[in-house]
């Protein structure tokens, strides 16, 4: 139990061990644990980040399905419509073609039917300018009665 | 038990073991007691290994405790190629079984320094761990059989041997003497002439009571070291006791075998407990009071 020499020995090793300790053993394993800490904290933070971007797409791909289909269904109506629109003006193009077709017709018809009528007036004249020659048997001057025939024809 | 030839008494036993392996210089006229009669030390002394405590003793300071101061440095050299190595391969991967253990002790000082120390020096950290580990290692050495290493070395012709020294007071009062002149030097670094008013105006700020006051402080200041150190010794050597004691109790015959056997078994387990704690105290206590010369109020 005697206190001698041993005790500076001791406090000169002690020195020694903790120099060393702060020189060779302290600053690497600390800046190796700090670096390691970063290492994971990063990569806890980069985990973190692509799960909230793989929502943000999954939201991103969600709207643009949707908007997609709205976009679809915009263009079915629009061809629908378009559709639509051709058949009206189809029927409303057969329509006018076919009164086209229809007046062209009448006015042929008419025009036909007063030639018809003129024909069948002046061989009326000439039909009854015979008759009365044959009921008065005597010629009539074609000229002094020409307005008396005209009349008779236009009464027709 | 440690067989040396002749028997010996359970007192001369455990007197032997907690005998150290002592170097020092005989002062002149000691009379040496040898198998081949007595010599007389001559005009001037001599260096020699001490035979038995007397002549350790009668060296005085001028000795050296061999076997603890070998122990003790061997020990430290462990520490520092255990922690060169592993600082040596820690890296920022995925750190593998050796390196994790000792990052945990590592992480472990960090922050317990961090939680008791909240000023800024880079020596705190590194001191706390060497003392840890260092500490730690030195009580191990208490877990080995207590005839093991002595008897062993006995047959190669060393005398005395004890392998922990952490039971010897000059180990444990060389690393408090050392946290003691770092307590000085900061505090007086920090505090500057702060230090000396701690000293004398505390706790009665009045100038009539600066001696009153000085006395106090002197006392407490030094009660810091004495009881880090001697905390350490005091139950280190006590622990080395109980192990010294059992190992006797095996030769008090085959009938003592199986409850020493026990007993060995139970206190050794006990004990790891025990020098963990130590190691553990000796740290903390060396943190709080450099974290206490770092505060100024």
């Amino acid at each position: 139990m005697n206190i001698n020499l041993t005790l500076i020995g001791q406090m000169v090793a002690f020195v020694i061990f903790v120099w060393f300790c702060m020189k060779y053993v302290w600053p690497p394993i600390l800046a190796a644990m700090a670096e390691r800490e970063q290492k994971i904290a990063d990569g806890l933070a980069a985990a973190d980040r692509a799960s909230h971007d793989l929502e943000l797409a999954q939201e991103k791909a969600v709207e643009r399905l949707k908007e997609a289909k709205e976009e679809a269904a915009g263009i079915i109506d629009a061809a629908n419509k378009r559709a639509n629109q051709l058949v009206e003006e189809a029927k409303d193009a057969a329509v006018a073609e076919a009164d086209r077709v229809k007046a062209s017709a009448q006015a042929e018809i008419e025009l036909e039917a007063n030639r018809a009528r003129e024909q069948l007036r002046s061989q009326v004249a000439a039909l009854s300018l015979a008759g009365a020659e044959k009921v008065l048997g005597a010629a009539i001057d074609q000229n002094a009665h020409a307005d008396l025939v005209e009349k008779l024809a236009s009464e027709l | 038990m440690a067989a040396s030839g002749e028997t010996q008494t359970v007192s001369e036993y455990i007197v032997h073991h907690l005998t150290n392996l002592t170097y020092g210089k005989l002062p002149a006229g000691f009379e040496r007691h040898g198998a081949d009669g007595v010599h007389v030390v001559p005009e001037g002394g001599v260096w020699t290994f001490a035979h038995g405590g007397a002549e350790a003793s009668a060296m005085g300071f001028t000795a050296i405790h061999v076997d603890s101061m070998l122990w003790s440095i061997g020990l430290g050299v462990i520490f520092c190629w255990l922690f060169t190595r592993v600082a040596k391969k820690a890296s920022s991967g995925v750190p593998s079984g050796m390196v994790n253990a000792f990052e945990m002790i590592v992480g472990f000082v960090d922050n317990t320094v961090k939680d008791t120390f909240h000023g800024h020096n880079k020596l705190i950290a590194p001191l706390a761990l060497t003392i840890f580990v260092w500490v730690f290692l030195m009580n191990l050495m208490d877990l080995i059989p207590v005839d093991l290493v002595p008897h062993l070395l006995m047959l190669v012709g060393v005398p005395y041997q004890k392998i922990v020294p952490s039971t010897d007071p000059n180990i444990t009062m060389g690393m408090a003497v050392g946290v003691f002149i770092l307590m000085l030097y900061y505090s007086i670094k920090v505090k500057g002439f702060g230090f000396v008013k701690e000293l004398t105006l505390n706790p009665f700020n009045h100038p009539l009571f600066i001696p009153i006051n000085l006395f106090m402080e002197v006392v407490g200041l030094l009660a810091k070291p004495f009881s880090l150190g001697l905390r350490l010794f005091g139950n280190m050597y006590a622990g080395e006791m109980i192990f010294i004691l059992i190992a006797a109790l095996f030769s008090a015959g085959i009938a003592w075998m199986v409850p020493a056997g026990l007993l060995q078994i139970g206190w050794a387990i006990f004990h790891i407990l025990v020098i963990t704690l130590q190691a553990f105290i000796f740290m903390v206590l060396t943190i709080v009071y450099l974290s206490m010369a770092h505060e100024d109020h």
